[in-house]
């Protein structure tokens, strides 16, 4: 046995410490999924079937492995071959997709594009090399089950010995619910883009804001917006109004409670399993170490709050001295909801959330207008010279806005979490624990992430000097073994975690071979951020927005290497 | 006439045709809505503006039907009940063509519309038609709205519409040139954004021709109204 008894009784425990479970709906729960082990080899089964699931007075539908939400989780070894049966006792189609590892083309499992899907009451056996450790996570990549609770964590046990060293470790899986259909309410996105927005500007935000700054700024400044047809208080798609957010499938009220007694150390595997939503992540009363991005071992770093895009992982060691009760706060970035859960030294405490502030609000910096920088002195600040000339908006209806000169953006901490007064991560911190000196890259190619807000349309250009094109159909070809940069530059006003499958993508913060490497990159509003990937797995890769909903609207695209 | 028919049915077998599997698929959606059904206190009598579309993000097949029907007389009039198909020919703007028939208990004419419908700058919703009737009169109207948030439910909403034409029309009520004008202003509260009842008023004004028509001055209408979709 290489897995121990006692680590597994401490996942079991963190599990059983919340039990409000309404008898005869799906169990919300973090559990950690039974597996056999022989010859070196670990087999798991996941049963995937429809269940009620009930959140507060909501009933809704999940799609479920072996009844749990969210799915549970899996322990791999670096080193070790796994095996897991998939059984589909549903009837329709499903697939599961292991999110960061590096895995066999036809072990991807993204239906359409490496195998046919898992059909009705149909299995699949998925089978590969363990090939690295940390944080990862799994979920389906069909027919938005994302959204209806097909998601769990996945923990890759280092070969030699985890670096990191805690005395607790903790998963967090944070995810959004809600009893709608899906596909229905991408319909009613598609009819009405502010569905689900009740945070817009009104009259009395016109009103506070002309007693703030005067008239004449305030009218010059709402016309910019009025002129351009765009919403600066258009942060998330769908928010709190329908969503519930989750911590490890349970609510606020519910209290998931993570035990520590003072002075130990507690890594907390944070991981975004949600279809919409971004979170920015605090425990007011402690620094959080960063330690692991995306599953890869970072320099430490100490901070207070981090955003963390739709399916990225963030590992964090704390370290609570006082015997008392610390939020784990995760706000929506649109800060129309949130979940928290406490850290305590003991159960049936509950910790006090940390005021509520102000509803984000993009600028025009975000939409790409950098008003008048003088010439000469910020030389670094300067945009992006594209080799697409987007002089005349070369997107047609896609794009409802382009950006001329887009810049990186990597120090800015983004819309709602600028002027704070406390630290917050952003990418420029990054700098990776292991060097990876994978060379320079031969060629770039740009990714145009567009959209209509008015239509709700999203698509991902690529553009390799020659041809630009959206469709899924057009491959974007790498030679295997070449390096090849890729530019991606957000047209949008909203955020994109970007993800590539298959393969790292480096990203390029200025830290050369010490550059992190991440499985999904979240591009900012009128950003350009410049990733490096070697093309070392052969195969078709899927290269999509993590937004479940620009993604089936369209933002996918699929990466060839050969 | 087989040319429209082309022009109609063409997209509607594009619209029809089926989908590999895919990851993603490109969404086809459609929708019922009832943007105005309301009681005017003056004319008593019902005005409504119902459309139903369906289609994907570049092409949609629409229905659209405008008219007012007394309460108290059985006296109808159908501003348009028309086919029509939309192309998305820029960021905010569609394409509309299609035919259509427009009509009162006097009579009335099957026609061409032509004509575009989006988001102007500053956030105006505008739609213009262009008509051409069976008897090669041509007439077009331009309407235009704006939604001004005062809460996050509660929208108060000013609209404008004038209608012109080339040639008097007897059975649809309009007379040649500058026929008709109409603004108002209706105030909403979105029990949810799929329902929202709504109190408002409007103001007509009809001009030369059309003045000596109808026979009546300028109208000033309370409304009380209903609108929904789904």
């Amino acid at each position: 046995m290489s897995f121990h008894r006692r680590e597994l009784l401490k996942f079991m425990l963190l599990s059983g410490l919340a039990y409000s479970l309404p008898g005869f709906s799906a169990l919300r729960r973090l559990e950690v999924a039974d597996f056999k082990e022989k010859e070196g080899l670990l087999e798991y089964t996941l049963i995937i079937r429809k269940e009620p699931v009930e959140v507060g007075q909501r009933r809704g539908t999940g799609v479920l492995v072996n009844g749990l939400l969210p799915s549970p989780l899996l322990r791999f070894k670096e080193g070790k071959e796994v095996v897991i049966n998939v059984i589909n006792e549903m009837e329709e189609e499903t697939s599961i997709h292991w999110h960061g590892l590096y895995v066999p083309n036809n072990m991807d499992g993204v239906p359409g594009v490496v195998f046919p899907g898992i059909p009705p009451k149909g299995r699949f056996t998925y089978r590969f090399p363990v090939v690295q450790s940390g944080t990862y996570w799994y979920h389906s990549h069909s027919l938005m089950q994302e959204q209806l609770g097909l998601y769990g964590p996945l923990i890759l046990e280092p070969k030699d010995g985890d670096p990191i060293k805690a005395d607790r470790d903790y998963v967090i899986v944070l995810s959004d619910w809600t009893d709608e259909d899906p596909h229905r309410i991408l319909s009613k996105l598609k009819k009405y883009p502010g569905y689900y927005n009740f945070q817009k500007r009104t009259l009395g935000d016109f009103i506070r804001e002309v007693r703030e700054k005067g008239f004449s700024q305030t009218l010059r400044e709402r016309l910019m917006w009025a002129q351009m047809r765009m919403d600066s208080r258009d942060i998330a798609d769908i928010t709190g109004y329908t969503y519930t957010y989750l911590m490890n499938g349970q609510t606020t009220q519910e209290n998931l409670t993570f035990i520590f007694k003072p002075s130990e150390k507690v890594r907390l595997r944070f991981i975004n399993a949600s279809s919409a939503t971004y979170f920015n992540v605090q425990i007011p009363g402690l620094k959080m170490t960063i330690v692991q991005a995306d599953g890869q071992n970072v320099y430490p770093v100490d901070v207070d709050e981090f955003r963390i895009a739709i399916a990225e992982t963030y590992d964090v060691i704390v370290q609570p001295k006082e015997e008392r009760a610390y939020a784990i706060y995760a706000e929506s970035m649109d800060r129309s909801g949130f979940v928290m859960g406490t850290l305590a030294p003991r159960e049936g405490m509950r910790a006090v959330p940390p005021p509520k502030r102000e509803v984000p609000e993009l600028t025009m910096e975000d939409m790409g207008h950098h008003g008048h920088a003088d010439h000469g002195h910020h030389h670094h600040h300067e945009g992006y010279k594209m080799m697409l000339d987007v002089k005349k908006n070369p997107f047609g209806v896609d794009a409802d806005m382009v950006v001329e000169s887009p810049r990186q953006k990597l120090e800015d901490p983004a819309v709602g979490l600028r002027n704070q007064k406390h630290k917050v991560l952003t990418y420029s911190d990054l700098v990776s624990a292991e060097e990876y000196p994978i060379g320079e890259p031969s060629r770039t190619i740009e990714i145009h992430l567009v959209g209509n807000m008015e239509r709700f349309i999203w698509r991902m250009y690529s553009y390799d000097g020659q041809r630009l094109t959206s469709r899924f159909e057009d491959l974007i070809d790498l030679k295997y073994g070449e390096v090849v940069r890729f530019a991606i530059i957000n047209h949008t006003m909203m955020h994109h975690p970007i993800h590539l499958h298959g393969m790292w993508m480096y990203l390029d913060n200025g830290g050369d071979a010490l550059n992190p490497r991440k499985h999904t990159i979240d591009v900012k509003p009128g950003e350009v951020v410049f990733v490096n990937v070697k093309a070392d797995n052969p195969g078709l890769w899927a290269f999509h927005c993590h937004v479940l909903y620009h993604m089936d609207a369209g933002m996918f695209r699929v990466v060839r290497v050969r | 006439m087989r040319r429209l028919l082309f022009a109609v049915l063409l997209p509607i077998f594009a619209i029809a045709s089926g989908e590999e599997t895919k990851p993603m698929h490109s969404t086809r959606f459609g929708g019922f809505f009832v943007d105005k059904l309301e009681y005017r206190t003056k004319n008593k009598d019902l005005k409504f503006h119902i459309y139903s579309f369906y289609g994907g993000d570049y092409h949609k097949l629409w229905v659209d039907v405008e008219g007012e029907r007394g309460l108290k007389n059985s006296e109808w009039l159908l501003e348009r009940a028309d086919l029509l198909f939309v192309k998305a020919i820029s960021s905010f703007w569609d394409l509309r063509a299609g035919l259509g028939y427009a009509g009162s208990n006097e009579g009335g004419r099957s026609r061409l519309v032509l004509g575009v419908k989006g988001l102007a700058p500053y956030g105006f919703d505008v739609e213009a038609n262009l008509n051409l009737t069976n008897k090669g009169e041509l007439y077009g109207k331009l309407e235009a709205e704006y939604d001004l948030l005062l809460t996050q439910r509660l929208i108060l909403q000013p609209s404008f519409e004038i209608l012109a034409s080339t040639k008097k029309i007897e059975p649809i009520e309009i007379g040649s040139g500058l026929s008709k004008t109409e603004l108002a202003l209706r105030l909403r509260y979105e029990i949810k954004r799929e329902l929202a009842p709504y109190v408002g008023v409007s103001w007509e004004r009809y001009f030369g021709q059309t003045k000596e028509m109808v026979g009546e001055r300028d109208l000033i209408n309370f409304l009380v109204g209903l609108k929904t979709w789904f």
